[in-house]
Parts: structure tokens; C-alpha cells; sequence
């Protein structure tokens, strides 16, 4: 028996180059990467997810924030949080590091054709987001409204700021964004993102919304756009977990019956609303 | 002698227990690494064997909830005692393995897993419970596009002789689990033990024709209408004398529908989280990867464990783990076991073994809590109706 080829081992990642970074905050960084052997790029969905490994550091799920039509390089955001994401993020460009993937269901952009797209983003949760507002934007006809909100800590955590002067200026993007606190300089909303929700103008009858971003976010927002009649399967959510593995074998990231991994991380609300509200699922 | 060509799948013959050591021979002649049960540190691990003598002979083992006593049986028998703590899972799903080997130096990173060769192994000994563990245990490891490499190498050349349970222990609950006792299904041989005051038998099945390849060689005679029927009366003795029970119907829907049910609190005042149940369970494949740099700087190792869904790391995201309490690590265990396994992997993931039960040093029993759940879900619906 020899050495299984790099094919048929799932657990063997590949080797990707980093060709572009760029700090978009203190302690968050957009890598873009491009594989070693050309062979290797491949195309995914909005809202799917890589293995990135740092070397000697280990691998972490991070999802991926670029534009899904750029074939050949992948983008991730990455927030410094632990002993895997700080040397990655630490990487200078030109650096290597390994990548499995894509895995993971992703946004069911197709769902929202036709009719209102709400995008609701708290903090890093913008990124998994920003591929299926991307894919949107390209083909905008095909959608009613475009809403997105987007709530962060303070103005120096918001992500994509070209993005969203991109975004704040197109008369057919419904934008706006929120932080938590703020200081004199800053103009724009303060509080919670709920508030942005109360308010934004969409059809609850011929619409549907993907929300990312803390769990008890996502659980809020749910509820307000429940209260505003959305029902629950017009509304999804994508979930974190610890993940080891990435296609449903070692067991880390169960969510009730569901490997978040494999099932997710996106899923349709009325399908795991009932875990949500449960405690230490 | 039966001829060789009446040695074929289908075939029942008969092994004396003075020729057993054949059939040990014959293995290692083949080129298997014969593992079988054998006794060590008072219990009965499975462990490499080279002989017929290393088997337990005349061995019993007496189970109760956080107990576990070998003792010496009235007889001779090879196979007389109760499926000891840990079973085969080892030796298919590694506790511990290097996944691959990373190189860097200069503008080169590379990735290289060892090249091992898997060991080709005769299992000697399995019980039915065990056979079903290791089917399970495959719906995980070898599903979909991406079958494990390691388990799937290991898995494919193994060689599975399997024993009819002759007694049920007092954790046993395979009827319940309907996984046992009988083998039906997933090995190559399977024997039955045949004791009487003048005889010492094997009544051997063949089921593959792996299977018979082995038996060709071994100096087998043909079954007594009898003899059959003995191992029959057997397995019939043994399925009567379940010393456990778990009623499983509509179990699936207790739990996941009473996920907040005062029952968690109040096995988790008893529960260690100590990992015992998932580290001797044959179907926990849950695992973790730990990174290893060397010392240079220019290399590292990616290896693979077995992982505990008690531990608190498990569950571990930036900010703290997601299941802090025990009561929520104690619902994982049980309610993924007895419940999400049949949406995850079509069946239940429990098969009756007892271990759990046997190896709680809080004296936890599974079938004692499943039975407590259902009685709080009886109530809830007495109370809503």
C-alpha cells in the first residue's frame, strides 16, 4: 500500500500562494490567494468555506469573501483570533500556506430571484456575505430590491470600505450600516442593527434575507423580520462551528442532527430554528 | 475431513477445539496479523496473538453498571466471557495517527503522508454487537467521494472471524439494538462455541469465500444436524438472558424533542465528563487534529485522535466553548448516539455492547436515562392532553 494520492485524501490540502493583502482593520486582514499549481483553482459558491493552514500552526475554517465569477484566486477575510488565524493573518504577501476546499452549502441566491434580497451583516459576518451580494450586483436586474445592513462594533471595524462607498452610492442598492458606539466624528446610525430592520423597506410577502454575523444576532434579526411578517423560510442563516475535518467526519461541528460543515454552514431558518433557541447546542 | 469443495460460503462445519491452533496457523500462514482477545491487567483486550494459548481460556466476565471482574468459568471455554473494554474500533480507526507531513523551505511547501503500509489483520473473536459497530463505523469513515484513507486501507484487507455470543452480560442490549446476539451479517466466518461434558467444538459458518479460503486449509468435519441445532438452542439462551434493555421505539423524537427536559440536570450532577463512554463505545468516531512543529522550523506533522465530545475543548470557537455545561455535553452524547446518528447515518448509533455502562465510573446507565427521558416525555404529553 502506498501513499494515498493527493486526489483521494481528503485531509491533504493544497499549496496556495498569497498574492494580495490587505488590512482591512487592526486585526483583520483580506487575503487574496492563488494556487501554486494553476491546475488547482476551482470555483464556489457564495457563503462557502476553505480549510486554511498555516504552517506548523494548524487549520481553521474561514469562508470566503471574494467575487465567485473571478476564477483563479480566492479571497478570504481573516480576523486574528487564535493561534491559527494571527500567523495567517501574519503572512506577508508571497507567502505559502495550504487550502482544502470548497465545502459547505452556500447562499441559495437563485431562492431570491425575482424578488427582494435583504442582506443583514453584524461585524465579520459581512464577509461570507459580500460573494452573494457580489453575485447579486452583477446581475441586478434579476432581483426587486437589494437591502443590505450592516452593523459593526465601532466605525474602525467596518470591513469593504470600497465596497460600501460602493454600495452607499448606487441609487439601486438599499444601504445602510450601523455600529454599536462611536465618537463625534462619526455621522451615521448608532445602535443595534434591529433598528435598521424595524425600518428597511421591503415586500415580506415576495422576499427573502441572508443573515450572518454573531448567533444571538442572527437569532434577533430573525425575529424582527419574522415580526415584519417574513416568514421563516424566506430567511437564512449561516452558522460557526469548530471544524476539524470539513466534510462531516470528525464530529466537532454538530448542530443537532446537523454537520454545519456538510449541511451548512448556511441553512434555512424554519429547518434549525428550534436548536437556535436552544441553549449549548 | 470435508472435501475442499464442499468448504464454500453457505458451508457449516466443525473445528475441535483440539485443532483450534490451526486455524491460528493458518492465519499467520496467509500473512494476517491475527488479533484476538486475550487476558491483560484483568480484562479482556483484543491484542495480537500468536497462539491458540493466549486466548482466555476458561475466563468469565461479570458486568454491572461501573463494574468490571473477570472470574474463572466452570469450563474450558475459549470464548466464554463477556466483549471486555475496548473493542475492535483500534485497530481500523487509529487512537492516534500521523496524517500527512509538512516540508517547507524556501518558496516550497509541501505535503507528504507516511507511507505505512496498513497491516493485513485477521480479527478473531468479534460478536455480533461488534460487527454492527464496525458497519457503522464504515457508513462514517467510507462514505461519499472521500472514504478515509487510513480506515479504508486498513478496513478493506481485514479478515473478520466472528463468535456467537454463548451468554449475555448483564449491560448487554444488542436484542434491543437488534445487532446481535447472532452474527448475521458483516464477517467471514463465524464459530460457535459447542461445550458438553465429552466434546469440545467449534461450529464454524462460512460466509465469504475469504472465509472459506481459511477453512480449506483447516481440518474441519462435517456438522451434525445436532450440533446445528445446539448453537441455535445457544443464541436462543442468550437473546432470553439480555441483562439490559432499551426500548427504542419512538426514542428518536423523545430526544430531540425534550432537549431541555430537567433529566440533563440531573445526570449531569452524576456525570464526570470523563470521556470513559466515548473512548470504549465501537461507533464514537468523533477526532481532532493537533499540529507538531519540529524544532527547525522546517517541518511540521499533522496528526489525527480521537476526540471526546465531554471535553470542553471540543466544542472550543474564539470566545469559549459552545457546550460549557456538562448537562449540555452529556445531551450531545446520548441524544447524537441515540438520535441524530439515525439522521445523520440512517441507524442508531448504539449497539446494545454494554460498554458505556460497564466503564461509567459514576455507574451511568444509558438505558436507565433513555427510559427517565421517556417517562418525562409520557408525562408531558399526560399533562398536555
Amino acid at each position: 500500500m502506498t501513499a494515498v494520492s493527493a486526489q483521494t485524501d481528503p485531509y491533504r490540502p493544497q499549496v496556495w500562494r498569497i498574492v494580495e493583502k490587505q488590512m482591512e482593520t487592526a486585526d483583520t486582514a483580506t487575503l487574496a490567494l492563488e494556487p501554486k499549481d494553476r491546475a488547482n483553482a476551482m470555483p464556489f459558491e457564495p457563503g462557502q468555506f476553505n480549510m486554511l493552514y498555516a504552517f506548523g500552526g494548524g487549520e481553521v475554517p474561514i469562508s470566503i469573501s471574494g467575487d465567485p465569477r473571478e476564477t483563479g484566486r480566492i479571497i478570504h477575510t481573516i480576523r486574528a483570533v487564535g493561534s491559527v488565524t494571527r500567523p495567517l493573518i501574519a503572512h506577508e504577501r508571497g507567502a505559502l500556506v495550504g487550502l482544502r476546499g470548497p465545502f459547505g452549502a452556500g447562499w441559495p441566491v437563485e431562492a431570491a430571484r425575482g424578488k427582494d434580497l435583504l442582506i443583514i451583516a453584524g461585524g465579520l459576518g459581512l464577509a461570507p456575505l459580500r460573494p452573494a451580494i457580489l453575485d447579486a450586483l452583477h446581475r441586478r436586474s434579476a432581483f426587486q430590491r437589494i437591502v443590505i445592513l450592516y452593523g459593526a462594533k465601532d466605525p474602525d471595524s467596518l470591513l469593504f470600505l470600497g465596497d460600501i462607498a460602493d454600495w452607499r452610492g448606487r441609487p439601486d442598492v438599499g444601504f445602510d450600516v450601523t455600529v454599536d458606539r462611536a465618537g463625534q466624528d462619526w455621522h451615521g446610525n448608532i445602535g443595534v442593527i434591529l433598528r435598521l430592520i424595524k425600518a428597511a423597506h421591503f415586500d415580506p410577502a415576495n422576499a427573502v434575507a441572508f443573515i450572518c454575523g454573531p448567533e444571538v444576532m442572527m437569532r434577533l434579526a430573525a425575529d424582527e423580520l419574522m415580526a415584519r411578517d417574513l416568514p421563516q423560510d424566506s430567511i437564512y442563516v449561516s452558522l460557526e462551528r469548530n471544524m476539524k475535518c470539513a466534510f462531516a467526519r470528525c464530529g466537532h461541528c454538530q448542530f443537532g442532527p446537523h454537520f454545519v460543515c456538510k449541511d451548512g454552514p448556511v441553512f434555512r431558518l424554519d429547518r434549525i430554528r428550534a436548536l437556535l433557541q436552544t441553549p449549548e447546542i | 475431513m470435508l472435501s475442499a469443495d464442499q468448504v464454500k460460503p453457505g458451508a457449516q462445519a466443525v473445528l475441535s477445539r483440539a485443532d483450534f491452533d490451526h486455524l491460528i496457523t493458518v492465519l499467520q500462514a496467509e500473512g494476517y496479523d491475527v488479533i484476538g482477545p486475550t487476558v491483560d491487567n484483568g480484562a479482556v483486550v483484543y491484542q495480537e496473538i500468536d497462539n491458540a494459548g493466549a486466548l482466555p481460556e476458561g475466563v468469565a466476565s461479570r458486568q454491572a453498571a461501573g463494574r468490571y471482574r473477570l472470574e474463572k468459568r466452570a469450563d474450558n471455554a475459549l470464548f466464554g466471557y463477556i466483549a471486555g473494554a475496548q473493542s475492535w474500533r483500534p485497530y481500523l480507526f487509529q487512537p492516534s495517527r500521523t496524517v500527512w507531513r509538512a516540508e517547507k523551505s524556501g518558496d516550497e511547501l509541501s505535503f507528504t503522508e507516511p507511507e505505512e503500509p496498513a497491516p493485513k489483520m485477521a480479527f478473531l473473536g468479534m460478536r455480533a454487537c461488534e460487527l454492527a459497530a464496525i458497519e457503522l463505523q464504515d457508513r462514517v469513515f467510507m462514505n461519499g467521494d472521500a472514504p478515509d484513507p487510513d480506515y479504508a486501507a486498513r478496513r478493506s484487507g481485514a479478515l473478520f472471524i466472528a463468535v456467537n455470543c454463548g451468554e449475555a452480560g448483564e449491560t448487554c442490549f444488542c436484542v434491543s439494538m437488534d445487532t446481535g446476539p447472532k452474527v448475521t451479517r458483516g464477517h467471514d466466518l463465524v464459530l460457535t462455541e459447542l461445550i458438553a461434558p465429552d466434546a469440545h467444538d467449534f461450529l464454524v459458518e462460512i460466509e465469504t469465500e475469504a472465509g472459506a479460503e481459511i477453512a480449506r486449509k483447516l481440518p474441519l468435519r462435517a456438522a451434525e444436524p445436532q450440533e446445528v441445532g445446539r448453537a441455535d438452542a445457544i443464541l436462543a439462551e442468550t437473546a432470553q438472558s439480555m441483562g439490559r434493555a432499551l426500548d427504542t421505539n419512538g426514542l428518536k423524537e423523545i430526544l430531540q424533542d425534550n432537549q431541555d427536559a430537567p433529566q440533563w440536570g440531573d445526570v449531569a450532577e452524576r456525570c464526570l465528563s470523563c470521556a470513559n463512554c466515548t473512548l470504549v463505545c465501537p461507533t464514537c468516531f468523533c477526532n481532532t487534529t493537533e499540529d507538531v512543529t519540529a524544532l527547525d522550523g522546517e517541518s511540521a506533522e499533522r496528526r489525527q485522535r480521537w476526540a471526546s465530545c465531554f471535553n470542553l475543548d471540543f466544542s472550543y470557537l474564539h470566545g469559549g466553548p459552545v457546550r460549557p455545561s456538562v448537562e449540555a455535553r452529556y445531551r450531545q452524547w446520548m441524544t447524537h448516539k441515540l438520535a441524530h446518528w439515525i439522521d445523520q447515518f440512517g441507524d442508531s448509533g448504539c449497539v446494545g455492547c454494554g460498554r458505556c455502562i460497564s466503564w461509567c465510573p459514576a455507574s451511568i446507565d444509558i438505558t436507565e436515562e433513555a427510559a427517565a427521558l421517556r417517562r418525562h416525555a409520557e408525562e408531558a404529553d399526560n399533562g398536555e392532553n
